[in-house]
């Protein structure tokens, strides 16, 4: 087989044409999914934002121009699950940030207990969203949940309307936790050890040397895992669709259940779209402003 | 400098100490819940319904399981899981490696906007594709079908797919294939004799990962399919919770756990080589 093509296509070969036309031969499987699967549906959806389409009727789609964000202005309930949801990517994020760094940085020690923890810092990663969700639905159960046995409380965390979202964010916290530990520890391989040493025989504090050597290093990949973090929250559905469906009375409705429901419960797939359309946008305004925010950090 | 000598050893004990307590910390709040799971699953009934529950079960036992498979089609879900989650990963794998070669050995226009594509992609939010998925797929009448939901799987595990082979080609020395060159190999045969067989565990790992998300994906699951016999293992899952909170605590933890366990065992598998893939990108930036 080799013997029949390699002298066949050797003389082509020196030329630079072959190589360039190769580059679209490599790429196309993979483009042509990519352009009707995901970049043709996001297309589509922005469009749709600008109808009046829903699901199931039988009067043909017509173009309504601004008309659903003009409503979606006015549309408290969503702008509360807005609320909401910038609620909870912030408390989700921030937190699990810092938690995370402690461990990298544990983990980044010579200490015994490093295995364990190393494996248990992964394990939420593996487990399917659903399971983790239907796992602390166990551990704060009102009745025969170990929180309130160890606590010895009678707390109905998930149901209360004060406890439902710390809850729920505490859940987000842990589950979250190993793609950034993983990320964080990958960046501490870019401290300069030498360095390190050199900071610690001047007589410099742990402190002082996490600032002046550690986070210097860390710092690119930090700021790449706190944006994803903070889009990948925002967006997040299948937690807290297990854990409350939003309740009680909406004070976990993050944005991404609250148009699920519009879209598939009511059918309301422009609306829907265009609150998809606001959400990206917020999104995009937030992450521009915190990204340029830090890299004229970077400049002083 | 005397005092400071004096002073470090037990500074440094006690820093030592303290970095102990904090990763004991750590350990009880990461194995908690898990615990809490694990145990669950094994209690017999009249230990779950106890005013006082205990952390273990008096009396393990797998009746949990049985009924759970009782409850639910369990056998079926973990079929259909099986089913979509493997050709997604196949596909995906497949169409992605000879673009990731593409990205990682020329700069072209065309491999530019593609990396683009990579990271935007992470923050389109859902919602925004999924409905005019769900109008395409039901143009086509792919909604309610595995073939509709592996559609969306691979063009779901795409991005990272092409990340983490992009690495795995960049860590294959380009001289090695020039050496084969040299020598007189084709470009065919420098790739299937030279880059293949490096790249070979890289790809493994690709299609393990893609396996583990496709397999615990739950949105698309949830919104395309609608027949009892055709969802996947996660949408069950959520039958057992019913409309007034958890019903049968025992069985949904049974279920779960059993949910879980492909994906946690090929995890174990892959980490090293998710988080070497993970590391070779940060060096590369």
């Amino acid at each position: 087989m080799s013997l029949a093509t390699a002298p066949g296509r050797r003389p082509a070969e020196p030329a630079t044409g072959p190589r360039a036309a190769g580059g679209w031969f490599l790429v196309l499987p993979a483009l042509i999914p990519i352009l009707v699967l995901s970049v043709g549906p996001l297309l589509y959806g922005i469009a749709l934002a600008f109808t009046d389409a829903q699901s199931g009727r039988t009067a043909p789609t017509r173009w309504i121009g601004l008309l659903n964000f003009r409503d979606l202005l006015h549309d408290t309930l969503f702008w509360e699950s807005f609320r909401v949801g910038l609620v909870w990517a912030v408390g989700v994020t921030v937190p699990q940030f810092a938690l995370a760094l402690g461990l990298a940085l544990l983990l980044g020690q010579n200490l015994r207990l490093r295995w364990p923890a190393r494996a248990l810092a992964i394990v939420p990663w593996a487990m399917p969203e659903i399971v983790v969700g239907i796992m602390w639905r166990l551990v704060y159960h009102p009745d025969a949940g170990i929180l309130n046995e160890t606590l010895g409380t009678g707390v109905d965390w998930l149901g209360g309307l004060s406890t439902a979202l710390p809850a729920v964010v505490l859940v987000g916290i842990w589950a979250g936790m190993p793609q950034t530990t993983v990320a964080l520890l990958a960046g501490l391989q870019n401290v300069p050890g030498e360095l390190h040493e050199a900071a610690a025989m001047d007589g410099a504090g742990a402190w002082r040397r996490f600032a002046a050597v550690t986070w210097p290093a860390i710092r690119p990949v930090a700021l790449a895992i706190s944006a994803l973090n903070f889009i990948w929250n925002f967006n997040s559905f299948a937690l807290v669709y297990v854990l409350t469906n939003g309740g009680p009375g909406g004070h976990t409705r993050l944005p991404m259940l609250f148009a699920y429901e519009e879209a598939f419960r009511y059918g309301q797939f422009g609306y829907a779209a265009a609150m998809g359309c606001v959400m990206v946008a917020v999104v995009a305004v937030l992450l521009a402003c915190y990204l340029a925010g830090r890299l004229n950090g970077d400049e002083r | 400098m005397s005092p400071l000598g004096r002073g470090r050893p037990a500074r440094r004990a006690a820093t030592r100490a303290g970095q102990y307590v904090a990763l004991l910390c750590y350990l009880v709040f990461l194995a908690f819940p898990l615990a809490w799971l694990l145990s669950t699953a094994f209690k017999p009934a009249r230990e779950l319904a106890s005013l006082h529950p205990g952390w273990l079960p008096d009396h393990p036992t797998l009746d949990n399981f049985r009924q759970a498979f009782d409850e639910q089609p369990l056998l079926r879900a973990a079929l259909n899981s099986l089913t979509a989650a493997a050709s997604a990963a196949l596909i995906a794998t497949v169409v992605a490696t000879p673009m990731a070669y593409a990205l990682a050995r020329r700069r072209t226009r065309l491999t530019r906007a593609a990396s683009g594509w990579v990271v935007v992609s992470q923050a389109f939010p859902i919602v925004l594709v999924i409905i005019p998925l769900f109008l395409v797929l039901k143009g086509l009448r792919l909604v309610d079908t595995l073939p509709g939901l592996v559609m969306v799987y691979v063009v779901w595990a795409l991005p990272f797919a092409l990340w983490m082979l992009t690495g795995y080609v960049r860590a294959v020395p380009r001289e090695l294939e020039e050496a084969a060159a040299v020598d007189g190999a084709g470009r065919l045969r420098t790739l299937t004799s030279v880059t293949a067989p490096l790249l070979a565990p890289g790809i493994v790992a690709t299609v393990l990962f893609a396996f583990i998300t496709s397999w615990n994906e739950f949105f698309f699951a949830l919104v395309l399919l609608k027949s009892p016999g055709k969802q996947t293992m996660p949408v069950v899952l959520t039958h057992f919770i019913g409309a007034e909170g958890v019903a049968d605590l025992g069985p949904l933890a049974a279920a779960a756990l059993l949910a879980t366990l492909p994906s946690l065992v090929l995890f174990a598998f892959v980490q090293r080589r998710i988080t070497g893939g993970m590391l070779a990108g940060a060096v590369k930036n």
